[in-house]
């Protein structure tokens, strides 16, 4: 059977390319980068180069990128490790209402341990008004966290904007930038972060490796304490391989990427569904696109679409073992029953326009299918 | 993360639909916690269920919970209908996720709405304990 992936914001596919890169170094060139033989330089070079080429890509200076294991383990320790270094300061964070779970969930956690914290809501598109964090802001703010797209809804944050208001009351700046980083310009210096989270998994990278971006002379508490790898922020056995897909990853966004013009494409075909409607902003990022549709619910299209080969995912309630609707798309007003048929599709790299059409007309049978099972039928 | 069984029922669910005139109707669930059901019975001769049917808004196991229990309630009468238990629909599923076993509690309330509507419409005597099982799904679903 036919198989469609347009789920890229959940995961995507390692870049032949990419693991190209990386295939030296699992059985040639395994050694530990803190071993002085041959082999263990070998690795660091490695290394090095690696986190030249990510320094790069963001504007930042090599001594500034943290490899981590994943975008959840930067984004833990840039609120708990800037929420301990800090605390004689203040013990005030301020968040949006829209952050991935791992933090909301660090927020929390410190909310449990001492710390406030502020969630600055969202317009009907998602989007953070600067103003709002601006307001939030008491003289016991240490850190700000704010996304630069948003997972669900592809929307993007005023980075830029809050950035600057963070600085003028000196105030630390973080930014998860798992959506964003190759798909939107991201650039440490431009976007005025501090610290700054990306992901190899959402980049044609592999699994098991991110990146938290620590601006020279940012106090920061580690997390994991050990051999002191990573400028003695995170001690660990370095990713050698991981790091080297991560930055291959970031080389090939060189090239242009054609995915504006086919979300035209998949948008307009999804809305010429009767009771659909776009929940994504016009001015998201191209690859994310959420939309609902009237009286069905949004795991059941999933499952009725992965029959058909096709995976997309779903904001809803019935996703998880929550029972709520997703906490994103509440946030931006949207009633919990329109929450519930929410559907996100997500495009990439290797996404064509065939796939496009048949996941539309798969779609149009699957929505009309459930509707007929519908109590609610009256689009 | 569903059984097989399931996903049958969610792919080709049986009696799906309204019934026109029907003898009893069951409307359960809320639409905030994302799972609404509409149940739809034909009693004959010595209370039997001849037709049912529901309408379902809803995740793959409140569907496939709804499409199994009026397979098992067909051609039954209303009194064995009503000793059926959450477990058994379970059961006849192979199983639901731990988060999804409300779809099934959510089929058992939908099929005794629908019985004690039948009575009450023919001025029938309602059982002590459907009473009680009306207040309180009356009450969960405001």
């Amino acid at each position: 059977m036919k198989k469609i992936y347009l789920d890229y914001a959940a995961t995507t596919p390692v870049d032949p390319r990419v693991l190209e890169a990386m295939m030296p170094y699992f059985c040639d060139n395994f050694g530990n980068t803190m071993s002085l033989h041959s082999f263990g330089q070998k690795a660091r070079m490695a290394l090095d180069e690696s986190r030249k080429t990510v320094a790069n890509f963001i504007g930042a200076k090599p001594e500034e990128i943290i490899f981590t294991s994943s975008a959840t383990e930067s984004n833990n320790f840039a609120l708990k490790g800037i929420a301990f270094a800090n605390e004689k300061k203040g013990n005030h964070i301020i968040i949006s209402a829209i952050e991935h779970a791992c933090i909301m969930e660090s927020a929390k956690w410190l909310g449990g341990r001492g710390f406030k914290i502020t969630y600055v809501p969202v317009d009907r598109f998602g989007v953070v008004n600067v103003d709002d964090v601006s307001k939030a802001i008491t003289k016991e703010t240490i850190l700000i966290s704010v996304m630069h797209v948003n997972n669900e809804l592809g929307s993007i944050q005023p980075i830029a904007e809050i950035g600057q208001i963070a600085k003028e009351n000196n105030i630390y700046f973080h930014s998860d930038c798992a959506q964003s980083l190759g798909k939107i310009p991201v650039n440490v210096n431009d976007l005025n972060v501090d610290l700054l989270t990306a992901s190899g998994h959402k980049i044609y990278g592999p699994k098991g490796i991110g990146i938290l971006f620590v601006k020279r002379g940012v106090k920061i508490e580690p997390l994991l304490n050990g051999g002191g790898q990573e400028l003695g922020l995170r001690s660990s056995t370095s990713n050698v391989a991981g790091a080297v897909g991560f930055a291959k990853a970031l080389e090939l966004f060189n090239q242009e990427e054609k995915i504006a013009e086919l979300r035209e494409y998949l948008c307009s075909g999804v809305l010429s569904i009767p009771g659909s409607r776009l929940n994504s902003p016009k001015t998201g990022v191209p690859g994310i696109l959420n939309f609902s549709f009237f009286g069905v619910e949004g795991e059941a299209i999933t499952m009725r679409l992965d029959i058909d080969g096709i995976a997309v995912s779903t904001g809803s309630a019935c996703s998880s073992s929550k029972l709520t609707a997703s906490h994103v798309l509440l946030a931006t007003g949207m009633k919990p029953e329109e929450a519930h048929g929410s559907l996100r599709v997500s495009i990439g790299r290797w996404t064509t326009k065939e796939d496009i059409d048949y996941f539309i007309k798969s779609l149009l049978k699957n929505i009309n299918q459930l509707r007929e099972i519908s109590p609610f039928k009256n689009v | 993360m569903y059984s097989k069984k399931v996903m049958e029922h969610f792919n080709h669910p049986k009696n799906m639909g309204k019934i026109d005139c029907p003898d009893g109707v069951g409307k359960v669930g809320n639409i905030i916690c994302g799972d609404v059901m509409h149940l739809y019975i034909k009693v004959g001769k010595n209370d039997v269920i001849e037709d049912i049917k529901y309408e379902t808004f809803g995740c793959v196991a409140a569907i496939s919970s709804s499409s199994m229990i009026t397979e098992m309630v067909k051609g039954k009468t209303i009194v064995e209908a009503l000793k059926i238990e959450k477990n058994s629909i379970i059961d006849s599923l192979e199983g639901l996720p731990k988060a999804k076993i409300h779809c099934s509690v959510l089929a058992i309330d939908a099929l005794s709405e629908s019985i004690y509507d039948y009575l009450k419409k023919n001025k029938r005597d309602i059982p002590d304990f459907l009473e009680k099982r009306h207040k309180i799904i009356v009450k969960n679903s405001r």
